[in-house]
C-alpha cells in the first residue's frame, strides 16, 4: 500500500513539474478600439490551436491615450507591453529611437515581398521591416451617384479639383439640407492637419524645404487654404469646423453629402446598408489632383510591432505572423466573407478574384499605390511621411496649425492670417527644437 | 428664531435649486439617455431627446467585448483600499493636529495641500520608474498606494475640519478617566467623529472611483480598473459614442447608487461645522 501512495505521489509530482515546464507564455496586445481588432479578437481560437503555449491578453485603449502609455512603458524600458498596434506615423520614429525589435526574420512562408510596396516602405526604417501592416488605408473621393446623375455629370475616376469643384456645385442644396462636399475640419493632427497636409501635396506645397525652414508663406500653401475654403463655405455643411472622420461619416450615411474625400476605410461604412440611408448610391474614384503629379491622397497603416522592452519576443512575433499573414486573411474571409478581410496590405488579396468583386477593392489598392511615403511632395523635402511630417514635434506643430486652419474655416481669421500664424509657431518650435539654426 | 420666509421666495428657491440640480445633472442624464440609443441617433443632428429607438444592444456588445466583472472587482478594491488605508494614516494625524497643534500645523497643513498643486504628469516617469523597480506595475497594490497618498491630504484635512468641532475637554475627561491614547482616538474621538469620518470616506471613495490619470498609466490588464474599462471604447474609426456612453453608464453606475443611499450622511458631513 505504502509503495502505491509513493508512486502516486511521485506521478503528482511528475504531472506538476511537467506542468511548469510547459507553461504557457502571456502576451500582452495593446491595441485601438476598431472594427477589424474587434474581429480578430472574436477569431483567436485559430491562434489558440495553432500555438498552444501561448496566450493572449487584450489592453484596448483611445488612440492618444495607447500612445502616451506606450511611449512612457517604452522610454523607461517598463516592458509592459509584448505587441502595439502603431501607425505609420509612429513607425519610423521609434524604428529610430531603436525602440521597435527588426521583423525581418518572420517565417518564410510570411512573405514578406507580397506586402504592398507603398505600406512596406512607410514601416521600414534603414532596411529593416519594423512592423507589420495589419490594416492599410489611403483616401478616395466617396460620391452619390445618384445626385452626380441627376445633375447629368458623370464623375472621372481620377478627378482634378476643379472637378471635385463644378461636381460640388452641382450637387449642392442647401434647402434640403445636402451639402455638395464634406471635408474635414476639426483641428487635429489626425483629423484636418491630415487631411489638408495630403490636399497641399497635389497643390505643389510642403511642410518644411530641405533645410527644415517652414513654408506656409508660399503661394502654394496660400493657393491649397483659399480653395479649402472657398469650397467648403460655398458648397460644405454649416459647422464644418467642428467635423471630424466620425461626424462626416455620420453625414454621408445620413444622406446629406453629395462628395466625401476621406480614409478608403470608410467605403465598407457607407455601403453597409445596416447603417448607411445611401448604401446603394456610392461611387468611388481617385482623391484629386491639380495635374502637378502627386495626388491629394494618405497612407496609413494599423500595425503591429515589438517593443524592444518586451521579454517575449518570440510569442510576440508567433502572434504578429498569425495576425498579419495571407492565412489570416483567408480565415476572416471564411468566417466573415471577403468584404470585411482588412484591407490594404497585401498583392496577393487584390490578385485574388472573390476579393476584387468587392466594389470598393480596386479603388483602395489604386489609391494606396498612388501614394509615396518617401517622396510625398512636388518639390523634394527632408522628411518622410504623406499626411503627417514623421518627426517627434509633428504632434504639437500638427494640432496648433490645424487650430490655425480650423479659425480660418469657422471665419475667425483670414486664411492670410492662418497662414501667418502658422508659419510663425512652426518657425518658433522648429528652432526650438533644434531643426533651424 | 428662524426667519419668515415668504411662500414666493420658497417657490422661487425652490426652483432655482432644482434648476441648478438639473445643470449639473444633465451630462449624466444625457449620456444615460445616449446609451440606450442606436449608434447613427446618438450623433444625429439635431440631437434626439426622448423620441429613439431604445435599444439594449450597447449594453450588449459592451459586456461581449469585455469582462465588465473583472475591472468592476478591481475599482471597488482600489477605491475601497486606498480609502481605507487613508484613514487609518489620516486619523491619527488629524487628531495630533487638532488637539495636540504645534508651532507649525498650519504650515504643514498647507504643504500637504501644496503637493496636490503640481500636474500629476510631471512625476509620472518617476513614478513609473519606482513601479517598475519594485515591481507594482499594473498590480492593485501598487494602485492602492498611489490613490492613498494621493488623497491623503484632503482626508486630513477633512478630517482636521471635524476634529477641531469636538471640544478637547470630553478627550480630557477621557484621559482623567484613564483612557490611553490609543482608547481616546477609538472609543471617544471616532464614535463622535462618525459623521465626519462617514462622508470623508464616502467623497474619497468617490475621488479614488473617479481617477483616471494613474489608474490608467499604471495597469495594463491585471489591475485595470473602470476607468480604463471606458476608454477602451473609444474608437478612431466608425461610431461609438452611444457603446462609449454604455460603458460610462456601466462605470458610474455602482458610485451613483452609492452615492445616492448615502447622500444623507454626505450632506451631513459636508456642512458639519459649517454653521457655528
Amino acid at each position: 500500500m505504502k509503495t502505491t501512495y509513493r508512486a502516486l505521489l511521485g506521478a503528482t509530482a511528475l504531472f506538476a513539474l511537467a506542468g511548469i515546464a510547459a507553461a504557457e507564455t502571456t502576451i500582452t496586445v495593446a491595441t485601438v478600439n476598431n472594427g477589424d481588432m474587434i474581429r480578430m479578437q472574436g477569431l483567436m481560437d485559430d491562434f489558440y490551436a495553432k500555438n498552444p503555449d501561448i496566450k493572449v491578453e487584450w489592453v484596448t485603449l483611445e488612440e492618444n491615450v495607447l500612445r502616451q502609455n506606450v511611449t512612457t512603458d517604452i522610454a523607461t524600458q517598463g516592458g509592459q507591453y509584448d505587441v502595439l498596434t502603431i501607425g505609420t506615423y509612429e513607425v519610423p520614429i521609434w524604428g529610430k529611437q531603436g525602440w521597435l525589435v527588426s521583423l525581418n526574420d518572420l517565417p518564410a512562408e510570411y512573405d514578406i515581398d507580397d506586402l504592398l510596396p507603398a505600406i512596406r516602405g512607410g514601416l521600414t526604417v534603414d532596411g529593416n521591416l519594423m512592423a507589420a501592416p495589419f490594416y492599410g488605408e489611403s483616401s478616395m473621393v466617396m460620391y452619390r451617384t445618384d445626385l452626380m446623375e441627376a445633375a447629368g455629370m458623370t464623375m472621372p475616376e481620377a478627378p482634378t479639383w476643379a472637378d471635385i469643384e463644378k461636381a460640388a456645385a452641382a450637387m449642392t442644396d442647401k434647402s434640403k439640407e445636402q451639402y455638395g462636399i464634406c471635408l474635414r475640419g476639426k483641428a487635429g493632427w489626425g483629423e484636418n492637419g491630415a487631411f489638408l497636409t495630403a490636399m497641399s501635396n497635389s497643390f505643389g506645397a510642403r511642410w518644411f524645404d530641405e533645410n527644415w525652414v517652414p513654408q506656409f508663406d508660399q503661394p502654394e500653401w496660400k493657393a491649397t487654404l483659399d480653395f479649402y475654403l472657398n469650397l467648403m463655405n460655398s458648397y460644405g455643411p454649416p459647422g464644418a469646423s467642428n467635423n471630424g472622420f466620425n461626424e462626416n461619416l455620420t453625414l454621408f450615411q445620413q444622406g446629406k453629402c453629395g462628395m466625401w474625400i476621406d480614409a478608403t476605410v470608410a467605403a465598407s461604412f457607407v455601403t453597409n446598408p445596416k447603417d448607411s440611408t445611401v448604401a446603394e448610391k456610392v461611387g468611388f474614384a481617385l482623391a484629386p489632383d491639380n495635374g502637378l503629379g502627386k495626388r491629394g491622397n494618405w497612407l496609413w497603416a494599423w500595425s503591429l510591432a515589438i517593443p524592444a522592452s518586451s521579454q517575449k519576443q518570440d510569442a510576440a512575433k508567433a502572434f504578429i505572423n498569425w495576425a498579419t499573414n495571407k492565412d489570416y486573411l483567408a480565415l476572416v474571409a471564411s468566417k466573415e466573407g471577403w468584404a470585411n478581410v482588412p484591407p490594404g496590405t497585401r498583392t496577393s488579396l487584390y490578385a485574388n478574384p472573390e476579393y476584387a468583386a468587392v466594389p470598393f477593392a480596386k479603388m483602395t489598392l489604386d489609391s494606396i499605390n498612388a501614394a509615396d511615403p518617401t517622396a510625398p511632395t512636388v518639390k523634394p523635402v527632408p522628411y518622410v511621411g504623406v499626411q503627417f511630417v514623421a518627426i517627434p514635434e509633428f504632434q504639437g506643430i500638427g494640432t496648433s496649425v490645424g487650430q490655425e486652419f480650423s479659425a480660418a474655416l469657422a471665419g475667425q481669421k483670414s486664411a492670410d492670417e492662418a497662414l501667418a500664424a502658422a508659419q510663425a509657431l512652426v518657425t518658433d518650435e522648429m528652432t526650438a527644437a533644434g531643426y533651424i539654426k | 428664531m428662524a426667519r419668515a420666509v415668504s411662500t414666493r421666495r420658497k417657490s422661487f428657491n425652490t426652483a432655482a435649486a432644482w434648476s441648478v440640480a438639473m445643470l449639473l445633472f444633465f451630462p449624466i442624464l444625457w449620456t444615460i439617455l445616449t446609451s440606450f440609443k442606436p449608434e447613427p441617433q446618438a450623433v444625429a443632428s439635431p440631437p434626439v431627446f426622448l423620441g429613439f429607438d431604445w435599444t439594449w444592444q450597447n449594453y450588449i456588445d459592451v459586456n461581449q467585448q469585455r469582462d465588465y466583472l473583472r475591472f468592476f472587482l478591481n475599482s471597488v478594491i482600489i477605491a475601497v483600499g486606498s480609502t481605507l488605508l487613508g484613514l487609518v494614516i489620516a486619523i491619527p494625524a488629524a487628531w495630533s493636529m487638532a488637539f495636540v497643534p504645534g508651532r507649525r500645523t498650519k504650515d504643514l497643513l498647507m504643504w500637504m495641500l501644496s503637493t496636490k498643486m503640481m500636474p500629476a504628469v510631471g512625476v509620472l516617469v518617476p513614478i513609473y520608474l519606482i513601479f517598475k523597480t519594485l515591481g507594482l506595475l499594473d498590480s492593485r497594490t501598487g494602485l492602492v498606494i498611489v490613490l492613498t497618498l494621493m488623497n491623503l491630504p484632503i482626508i486630513v484635512w477633512m478630517l482636521y475640519t471635524y476634529f477641531k468641532e469636538i471640544p478637547g475637554e470630553i478627550l480630557e475627561a477621557a484621559r482623567m478617566d484613564g483612557a490611553g491614547l490609543k482608547d481616546e482616538i477609538l472609543y471617544v474621538l471616532t464614535p463622535m467623529a462618525v459623521p465626519g469620518i462617514a462622508s470623508t470616506l464616502l467623497l474619497n471613495i468617490i475621488l479614488a472611483w473617479n481617477e483616471a490619470f494613474w489608474t490608467i498609466n499604471l495597469t495594463v490588464t491585471d489591475a485595470a480598473p473602470l476607468t480604463k474599462f471606458i476608454t477602451s471604447f473609444s474608437s478612431p474609426q466608425g461610431l461609438f459614442y452611444a457603446k462609449l456612453s454604455a460603458a460610462s453608464t456601466m462605470a458610474i453606475a455602482p458610485i451613483l447608487i452609492l452615492g445616492w443611499f448615502s447622500q444623507k450622511q454626505l450632506v451631513r458631513g459636508l456642512t458639519f461645522g459649517a454653521v457655528k
